[in-house]
């Protein structure tokens, strides 16, 4: 009984949402807000039980949570967790404008490891790993002869690399040859847009596909 | 022509576009309820995970990451459902985890339409566990790649986590021999390469929605072992399974069926794109020849 009143409800909000295709309509202004009000408490209570109580309250004082989150039987009280309580709180003087500015220290203390832990993991991955990957043998040997196809692929990525870095490159005007290689490294750049496109052209569908099979197992309960 | 008549142009600047929708529902919804169904074959991006999980010796550990939500099912439940049976099959160790707060909701629909159904005489805690989701985002990653234990001090269940034969000679992710994220944005299959693969030189593999995938591809082959790009990616893994393994037939084709709708919808979609292009063109020159 419970699952098929969640069908049910599943299947006229999915209806509602649609509904916009048509026009707007309070129908679908219903399940939206719905949709914002739920994902904004979904959310809130991830926050507090997934991240607040077992990374801060259950390591200040484990016995006061230990009935309610998974945690060992034996933890102990770990102060030195005092030091992100009080930045936590510091965050929180946003609300209050007096005192807003203490907020700005316990940003710093975000701002500074975000940047700290990603800019060499960015660096290394992102840069020199991106780098290397773009550095491969144009003529590539295959079972004692020439891979053809691995060959072309190659010339390609590397023409495609350089083409689109011209492009991007400002401090000379692109005329001549320089012109021609930014021409074509806008038609590689056209080719990744249109490849995104059509990729983001199968989410959709398959999203859509997924709503139509739950809609029609809906159906399916009914008859 | 005479101003006021309509000619084809006009009539197709003006099509309405819920007929666009309704004919996008309809590709949709007929394949479905006929269940048109084309065949699918694997790409060396997608069988580069299928042979590495193929060429692991059993025993070997293997973590899955679900780093996904429900708006995303559809695409990335047939890939996590398929590698999970792959590596179960294999008598790989599975280690499944979280990096986001809405991926133990599909871990447990795999575990009842996975390893309930097809692989009931695996052992929780001996083959499989379940360690549920943390928060850190990257910072996670970036923790148990030194420590993991130290993040998972008890599984998705509370048990600690020392309890279990599985976990005995797991320390960190350097212990695993392959990385498994299914996912659909930030944190993610990137996040894995940052953080866990290239740092650990540890073999990261999996499957990301189709608008991720694009943004993924320059990682591959040198910092992803392998890519399951949307829908075609879980078909293709699909169709690698079930050709390998034909007793999976009946329960790893979930995205292959729904490649039907797929590709029908594209192919509605690309006469769309032609038929604008045909009425752009033909108002040029319509334009042209006025102005003559």
């Amino acid at each position: 009984m419970a699952h098929t009143i969640e069908l049910w409800i599943a299947a006229l909000l999915t209806f509602m949402i649609f509904s916009f295709l048509y026009k707007d309509n309070p129908f679908y202004k219903f399940a939206e807000h719905l949709f914002v009000g739920v994902s904004a408490a979904y959310w809130m209570v991830i926050g507090i039980w997934s991240t607040l109580m077992p990374n801060l309250v259950a390591r200040l004082w484990p016995s006061s949570v230990s009935g309610f989150i998974n945690m060992p039987e034996d933890a102990q009280p770990e102060y030195h967790f005092i030091i992100p309580a009080i930045f936590g709180i510091l965050m929180l003087t946003r609300l209050i404008d007096r005192i807003s500015w203490l907020s700005r220290w316990a940003m710093a203390f975000v701002i500074g490891f975000a940047a700290g832990t990603n800019f060499t993991r960015y660096l290394q991955s992102d840069f020199v790993g991106q780098i290397y990957n773009s550095m491969l043998p144009i003529i590539v040997k295959a079972d004692g002869g020439i891979a053809v196809g691995a060959a072309i692929s190659s010339i390609v990525l590397m023409v495609g690399v350089i083409c689109a870095l011209i492009y991007f490159f400002f401090s000379k005007e692109h005329t001549g040859a320089f012109g021609a290689a930014s021409r074509l490294g806008i038609w590689f750049l056209m080719v990744t847009f249109g490849a995104a496109f059509g990729y983001t052209v199968m989410a959709r569908i398959s999203l859509l596909t997924g709503r139509v099979q739950f809609l029609g197992e809906w159906l399916t309960s009914i008859f | 022509m005479a101003e006021g008549k309509r000619d084809i142009v006009d009539i197709l600047k003006a099509i309405d576009r819920r007929i666009i929708f309704l004919l996008i529902a309809l590709a949709v919804i007929l394949p479905l309820v006929f269940h048109l169904v084309f065949s699918v074959h694997s790409s060396p991006i997608v069988e580069a995970i299928f042979d590495k999980i193929e060429s692991l010796p059993p025993g070997s550990k293997v973590i899955l990451s679900f780093d996904y939500g429900p708006s995303t099912v559809p695409e990335n439940q047939p890939m996590a459902e398929a590698v999970a049976r792959h590596v179960l099959h294999k008598d790989l160790k599975l280690y499944m985890m979280a990096v986001w707060a809405t991926g133990p909701p599909q871990t447990e629909v795999l575990i009842a339409n996975v390893i309930e159904t097809d692989f009931p005489e695996k052992v929780y805690g001996e083959d499989w566990i379940n360690l549920g989701y943390k928060a850190g985002n990257q910072g996670l990653i970036n923790a148990i790649l030194l420590d993991l234990k130290g993040m998972y001090t008890t599984d998705i269940h509370g048990t600690s986590i020392d309890e279990f034969e599985m976990m005995k000679d797991v320390d960190n992710l350097t212990d695993m021999s392959l990385i498994l994220c299914i996912g659909s944005g930030f944190p993610g299959m990137r996040e894995w390469v940052q953080f866990a693969g290239d740092p650990g030189d540890i073999p990261v593999a999996g499957g990301v929605t189709a608008v991720e995938a694009p943004l993924l591809y320059p990682y591959y082959p040198r910092q992803l072992l392998g890519l399951m790009g949307g829908l075609q990616g879980a078909a293709e893994y699909e169709a690698a399974l079930v050709t390998k393994y034909p007793q999976y037939k009946a329960s790893s084709e979930q995205a292959i069926q729904l490649m039907g709708p797929q590709t029908v919808a594209h192919l509605v979609i690309i006469a769309f794109v032609v038929v604008g292009n045909i009425a752009f063109f033909a108002e040029r020159r319509r334009d042209r020849r006025r102005k003559a």
